[in-house]
C-alpha cells in the first residue's frame, strides 16, 4: 500500500479502480493555406465556432439537471465566450494574415485570451484563464474531428492533470466515484463542480500512467489517496463511507424540520463559527441561527486593529448571508491562547486567569467602541444580537451599557441606522457568574454558558495541560448543577439562556439539557442535524 | 453622451456571471456603452474585454453611453449595476 497526500477539494471517500486519463497529444499542427482558400476556411471556423456553441448549451442542459442553476451558468459564460468579438475578429485575423489554418488560428488566439486572465492579480479572475482554453480546445476538436473526454463503462477513480468544467460536467455521474489531480485547483470550477456534484475529490498529486487499473481509496477528508489498500484500510473506509452516508440520510430526513420536541418544546439550535466561511456550513446543516460568532478572527488576521468598517463588512455580510435569522456576535476575546502581536500584552504568568476578553476592552475603551459601532451599524442589515465574554461582575455589565449607550448617541447624532432594541447578553464561563447569575439575569437579554472556560475555572484544571486529561470531568455534578442554576436565574429574570461550549454539542446529555430547561444550544454544524434528532425523539 | 460612476458592490467584483448579464443587457442598447477603469476601457458588449478590466469591489468604474437612445439607456444600465453588481 501507498499513501499521497494533497490536498481537499471535496470531503468524501471513493473506493475503486483507477482510470487514468491522458488527454494525449494536443499540439496543434500549423497548415499553411493558399490565399484562395481563406474565405472556406474563416466558414469553417464559424461553422465549428457553432458547433461548440450547441455542444456547450447541451452541458448546460445536462448541468442545470444534475448541479442546478448556479453551477451550470459557467456554461452560458463559456457559450458566452465563443460570441466575443474580440476573440473572433482575433481569430479570423490571424487565419487572413497569416494563412493558417482554423485549428492552429483558434488555439493562439485562445492562448492570447487565456494569457490575459493568467496575467492578472486576482485569483478568481486567473481560475478563468482554463475556461477560455477549454472553449477554444472544445472549437479545435470540432475541427479536427476528435473527441472530447473521457469514457469508461465501469465505475472508477479518475486521476489526471487537470479536468476542464466541461469535461467534468460530460462524464457519466454514476460511475464516477472520485478525482484525483495533479494541479488543479481548489477554487476552480472543476472543484466546485465536484463538491456540487458530491464526489470525493484531492489536487495536488504527483501521479503517474502507471496508476491505471489499481485499486484506490480517496480520502478527501485528509486529502490523500491510498494505492493498493491493505484490507484493513479497504475496511476503515468503507465503514467511514457507511457513516456519511448516516449522515446524508439525517439531512435529507432532517431538513427543514423544526427543533421541537413531542410535547411540543422548541429548542434554539444554532451555530458556533469562526469566520464567513462557516456560514456556508451552517446554512448546508440548515441551523435556525448562530448562537456563538467569534469575531476574534478578524483581530488575529490582521496586522493592526481592524478598522471600523473592515468589521463592518464581515458583520453585515453575515448578517445578510442569514438573511434574518439570529446571528449573536461575541466581541473581542483575544488574550490567554489567542493573542495578536498589536495588542502588546505583556507576557503573564497565568494568561487563562489574565488580561483578555472584556477586560482588555473596558479599558482599551476606542477599541471597544469601534467593534461596537460596527455591530450597531451591521444590525441594521440582519438580525444581530451581542455577547459579551468573560464576565464576572455586575458592575462590568453596567460599564458595557454605558458605553453601548455613548456609541448609540453618537449613531443618533449622525443619523446611521442600527436596532434600537439590538438584544445584548452576556458569556458565562466564570463560577462567580453562575453565582451572580440572578443579578446579571436583571440587566441581559440572555445567557450563554461558555462550558469549556466554566469547566476549567471550576475544576481547577488547565484544558491545556494533557496531564489533567483524566481528571477533566466534563459532566462534573458541580457543572451540571451550575447549568441548571443559571437556567433557573435566566426564567426568574423573564431571559433565555444557551450552552455555546463544547458541552452543549454532548449528545448523551441533549435530553438532560432540555429537562433542565436550557433554552438554547450553540454546536458545531455538523452536530445541528444530529441534535435535531434527539430533541424531536425526546418527550 | 451620458456619464456616471458607479461603485462595486459585489463581493468578487465584475465577475464571470455578472459580466455575462452586462454584455446580454448591453447588446439589447441601440447605444454604445463602454466601462473605463484603471486606464482602460473596453465596450460592455464585449465579454472578455470586461473581465479584463480587473474590476474589484469597491473599484470606482466610469460608465460612459452614446447614441440615439443615451438617456434611456443610461438609466437602464445604471439600473443594471444596482441589481447586479
Amino acid at each position: 500500500m501507498e499513501k499521497f497526500v494533497g490536498k481537499t477539494i471535496f470531503k468524501g471517500v471513493a473506493i475503486g479502480e483507477i482510470f487514468f486519463y491522458d488527454k494525449g497529444d494536443s499540439t496543434i499542427k500549423r497548415t499553411a493555406l493558399p490565399e484562395s482558400a481563406v474565405e472556406s476556411e474563416l466558414e469553417k471556423f464559424q461553422q465549428a465556432r457553432t458547433t461548440a456553441q450547441e455542444q456547450i448549451h447541451a452541458l448546460y442542459e445536462k448541468a442545470m439537471k444534475e448541479v442546478g442553476e448556479s453551477e451550470a451558468g459557467i456554461f452560458e459564460i463559456h457559450e458566452m465566450m465563443l460570441d466575443d468579438d474580440d476573440l473572433i475578429e482575433q481569430i479570423e485575423n490571424i487565419i487572413r494574415t497569416q494563412l493558417v489554418n482554423a485549428e492552429y488560428a483558434v488555439s493562439i488566439g485562445g492562448d492570447n485570451a487565456s494569457k490575459m486572465f493568467a496575467a492578472m492579480d486576482d485569483e478568481y479572475m486567473r481560475g478563468r484563464a482554463a475556461d477560455v482554453l477549454d472553449v477554444c480546445s472544445r472549437v479545435v476538436s470540432v475541427l479536427t474531428g476528435k473527441s472530447t473526454g473521457a469514457n469508461f463503462d465501469k465505475p472508477i477513480i479518475i486521476v489526471a492533470d487537470d479536468l476542464a468544467p466541461s469535461e467534468t460536467v460530460q462524464m457519466d455521474k454514476e460511475k464516477l466515484l472520485g478525482i484525483c489531480l495533479r494541479s488543479g485547483s481548489v477554487s476552480s470550477h472543476t472543484a466546485i463542480l465536484a463538491r456540487t456534484m458530491t464526489i470525493p475529490a484531492v489536487t495536488g498529486m504527483d501521479i503517474k500512467p502507471e496508476w491505471h487499473g489499481r485499486q484506490a481509496i480517496i480520502d478527501g477528508f485528509e486529502g490523500a489517496i491510498y494505492l493498493d489498500p491493505t484490507a484493513e484500510t479497504i475496511d476503515k473506509f468503507v465503514q467511514k463511507q457507511a457513516e456519511i452516508a448516516e449522515e446524508r440520510r439525517l439531512l435529507q430526513e432532517l431538513k427543514g424540520k423544526d427543533d421541537v420536541t413531542k410535547s411540543g418544546r422548541h429548542l434554539k439550535l444554532y451555530c458556533n463559527i469562526g469566520s464567513i466561511g462557516d456560514v456556508a456550513l451552517v446554512q448546508k446543516n440548515d441551523a435556525k441561527g448562530i448562537g456563538l460568532f467569534r469575531s476574534e478572527f478578524i483581530y488575529l488576521d490582521s496586522k493592526d486593529y481592524p478598522t471600523e468598517d473592515e468589521q463592518f463588512n464581515v458583520y453585515r455580510q453575515v448578517a445578510e448571508l442569514m438573511a434574518g435569522k439570529k446571528v449573536i456576535i461575541r466581541t473581542c476575546d483575544i488574550g490567554a491562547d489567542k493573542q495578536a502581536d498589536y495588542f502588546n500584552i505583556p507576557k503573564e504568568e497565568n494568561p487563562a486567569m489574565g488580561f483578555r476578553a472584556i477586560r482588555i476592552c473596558l479599558e482599551r475603551v476606542e477599541m471597544f467602541k469601534t467593534q461596537l459601532r460596527a455591530l450597531l451599524r451591521a444590525s441594521a442589515f440582519g438580525n444581530i444580537a451581542v455577547m459579551y465574554p468573560m464576565i464576572i461582575s455586575v458592575d462590568e455589565v453596567l460599564k458595557i451599557k454605558g458605553i453601548m449607550g455613548e456609541v448609540k448617541a453618537e449613531l443618533d447624532e449622525l443619523g446611521i441606522k442600527y436596532d434600537k432594541n439590538i438584544e445584548q447578553g452576556i458569556m458565562i464561563e466564570t463560577p462567580a457568574a453562575v453565582i451572580i447569575s440572578d443579578l446579571l439575569a436583571k440587566e441581559v437579554d440572555f445567557f450563554s454558558i461558555g462550558s469549556n472556560d466554566l469547566t476549567q475555572y471550576t475544576l481547577a484544571i488547565d484544558r491545556q495541560n494533557p496531564k489533567l486529561e483524566s481528571l477533566c470531568d466534563t459532566h462534573h455534578p458541580a457543572i451540571l448543577r451550575m447549568i441548571k442554576t443559571v437556567c433557573d436565574n435566566a426564567h426568574a429574570a423573564g431571559i433565555w439562556a444557551g450552552i455555546c461550549g463544547e458541552l452543549g454539542a454532548d449528545t448523551t446529555l441533549t435530553k438532560t439539557f432540555l429537562e433542565m430547561g436550557v433554552d438554547e444550544l450553540s454546536v458545531s454544524p455538523s452536530f445541528v442535524l444530529p441534535i435535531r434528532n434527539i430533541v424531536r425523539d425526546t418527550e | 453622451m451620458k456619464t456616471f460612476d458607479y461603485t462595486i458592490k459585489d463581493e468578487i467584483g465584475i465577475h464571470a456571471r455578472p459580466a455575462g448579464l452586462l454584455v446580454k443587457a448591453a447588446k439589447q442598447l441601440s447605444s454604445k456603452v463602454t466601462v473605463e477603469f484603471g486606464g482602460k476601457s473596453a465596450e460592455a458588449t464585449k465579454l472578455m474585454a470586461i473581465m479584463g478590466l480587473g474590476v474589484k469591489h469597491g473599484d470606482t468604474i466610469k460608465v460612459n453611453v452614446d447614441g440615439s437612445d443615451e438617456e434611456n439607456a443610461a438609466t437602464q444600465i445604471e439600473e443594471f449595476f444596482k441589481s447586479n453588481l
